[in-house]
């Protein structure tokens, strides 16, 4: 004889727990990030874990975001500085779906911004956030492996070795040719990888008034740079540190100071150059700003989506 | 040096005293005691397993000896046990002021990264932050161990065995280290070679006024280099003396082997 299976008492809570972390991980987390903002550069272990991507995808900068997003924030995720690439869409979409959040494109008016390999063009905000998923924590490692001997040079300010990549691109490259994750050091304390974001990015980093949180799930580490720190890039006394720059402008909306990536547009050779913040190009665009392409089919593809947003 | 009537005699660089280590219940060496004084290049002799390269490890801050003193006439601190430095402080005293030439190359060497960069690395490592100032102390290191400078760019494995070896004694001593342990530092590299860079290795010894431990088996080399001799087998020192006195007139039976065995062409 069979009983019926009794319903359960919680019946109505059986969904994703708010965020999709359980409250202990999101604690655990929470207490991470503010050892991270005590020591600002500091590489914090903590327990990351298991998450609905494979890691490389963002692991680190999702459980940032769900320990610290609640119902009114507004998010905002991009990739490459592009709101609309598969990787920003679906992390966007999960947070929507697990955490209840409005999601937005627009810089200015988001209080959570996930990001993958750039700092937005608008300068963020007091208030703001800026969670950064990393790769690779550890901007020692490409030189030495043991995990012992980099936590040893962190502790003791051992930070000759890093200078040796730099010396490496100079008599490589007659330049510092190192683009990405470019090395800095924090409050001239903790040397610290900006997470692979161009170096044109890096000055943005220094007195920056938003909160910016480095999730690394993968290698387990978070690390943060509290409001208005002092962030330096390396360099050599005769080699200063430089930021890209361009010859042409933002094709579609002349942006001359913006980071631009270089298009292919056909097999004969032809190519533009565009703003790779994608919410920063539209409003410019929206604003009346026009480049040297403008009217271009792929301007037409943003054209058609500014009345739906 | 000392004999001199009306000198002083220098105050030791490093004194060694009562170091022993025991690897469990197994002996590395035991109570092994010297002082080695500025400028001076001791060496240590031995068959495999005699505790050579334990007694350098602990001497060289590598391995801490279970019991026993290692005082190094440091920059900042005077003659203070490098044991009882705080580890950061240890660490900054080895960087400073000593070099550690390996037997194989690629444990001294960053394989990765050019041999230029190699040999400047410890000027970085000591805050060094113009560019082209060490390119240019890099390209004298590398002409005076005689490597062609042109090649300053190339990985270590694009050079030969006796080259990176040469890599490695620039790099052990652009950055003007007081004390060089150096072990086995030739004996990966054929007859020809190796006495090439003995011969760089003793002037540039003499040139520096440098102070040396210099471990190997090989009495040739032994002869060669160094100005006083440390016999050690089973783990203690069975003999000690000036190096022409040990290898010309032993006094202890396995000394007297040991030179004997030297085969003769």
């Amino acid at each position: 004889m069979s009983t019926p299976v009794p319903a359960l008492a919680n019946a109505p809570e059986r969904y994703y727990n708010y965020a999709y972390l359980d409250e202990q991980t999101k604690r655990m987390i929470r207490r991470s990030i503010l050892k991270a903002l005590a020591i600002p550069g500091y590489q914090v272990p903590f327990g990351s874990r298991e998450m609905p991507v494979p890691y490389g995808w963002g692991t680190g900068g999702i459980q940032l975001t769900a320990a610290i997003i609640g119902p009114d924030d507004v998010y905002k995720c991009i990739d490459q500085g592009a709101d609309d690439t598969t990787n920003a869409v679906s992390i966007r979409r999960f947070f929507a779906n697990v955490a209840d959040v409005a999601t937005t494109e627009d810089t200015g008016e988001a209080t959570i911004i996930q990001t993958r390999h750039r700092i937005p063009e608008k300068p963020l905000k007091q208030g703001q956030v800026l969670v950064y998923q990393v790769p690779q924590p550890e901007p020692l490692r490409g030189l030495e492996a043991r995990e012992t001997e980099t936590r040893a040079m962190h502790a003791y300010e051992e930070y000759g070795l890093q200078y040796v990549s730099l010396y490496e691109n100079i008599s490589a490259y007659g330049r510092i040719a190192a683009t990405a994750g470019y090395p800095v050091m924090v409050e001239e304390r903790y040397l610290m990888s900006p997470s692979p974001i161009p170096k044109f990015d890096n000055p943005k980093m220094a007195q920056n008034e938003a909160v910016m949180l480095f999730g690394a799930g993968r290698e387990k580490r978070i690390y943060a740079v509290p409001p208005f720190t002092r962030v330096r890039s390396l360099d050599f006394e005769d080699y200063p540190f430089e930021t890209q720059t361009w010859e042409e402008t933002c094709a579609l909306c002349g942006a001359e100071d913006s980071y631009l990536d270089e298009v292919i547009l056909d097999d004969a050779g032809d190519k533009m150059f565009v703003c790779s913040d994608s919410h920063h190009c539209a409003e410019r665009r929206a604003a009346g700003h026009v480049g040297p392409m403008a009217g271009h089919a792929l301007d037409q593809d943003a054209a058609l989506k500014e009345p739906a947003e | 040096m000392n004999a001199i009537p009306g000198r002083i005699a220098p105050a030791p660089l490093l004194s060694v005293e009562g170091l022993t280590k025991w690897y469990g219940h197994v002996l590395g060496c035991r109570d092994v005691a010297f002082d080695l004084r500025p400028g001076e290049v001791l060496g240590i002799v031995g068959e495999s397993g005699s505790g050579k390269t334990t007694l350098l490890n602990c001497i060289s801050g590598k391995l801490t000896p279970t019991a026993g003193e290692v005082r190094f006439d440091t920059r900042r601190f005077g003659l203070t046990d490098i044991y009882g430095l705080s580890e950061p402080d240890r660490r900054r005293m080895q960087r400073e002021e000593w070099g550690f030439v390996h037997q194989n190359p690629r444990d001294g060497l960053r394989m990765r990264v050019s041999g230029g960069a190699n040999v400047a690395e410890p000027l970085m490592n000591l805050g060094a932050r113009h560019y082209g100032q060490m390119r240019q102390s890099t390209i004298d290191w590398l002409d005076r161990v005689e490597l062609d400078t042109r090649r300053i760019d190339d990985k270590p494995r694009n050079f030969s065995g006796g080259m990176q070896q040469r890599i490695q004694v620039a790099r052990n001593l652009i950055h003007g280290p007081r004390l060089v342990f150096m072990d086995e530092p030739t004996g990966g590299l054929d007859v020809s070679v190796q006495a090439r860079l003995l011969d760089l290795l003793r002037e540039l010894v003499r040139d520096l006024g440098l102070a040396v431990i210099i471990v190997t088996h090989d009495m040739a080399v032994a002869r060669l280099m160094a100005d006083r001799l440390m016999v050690m087998k089973g783990g203690e020192v069975v003999e000690t003396g000036l190096t022409d006195q040990v290898l010309d007139d032993p006094q202890h039976p396995y000394t007297q082997l040991l030179v004997s065995s030297v085969l003769q062409i």
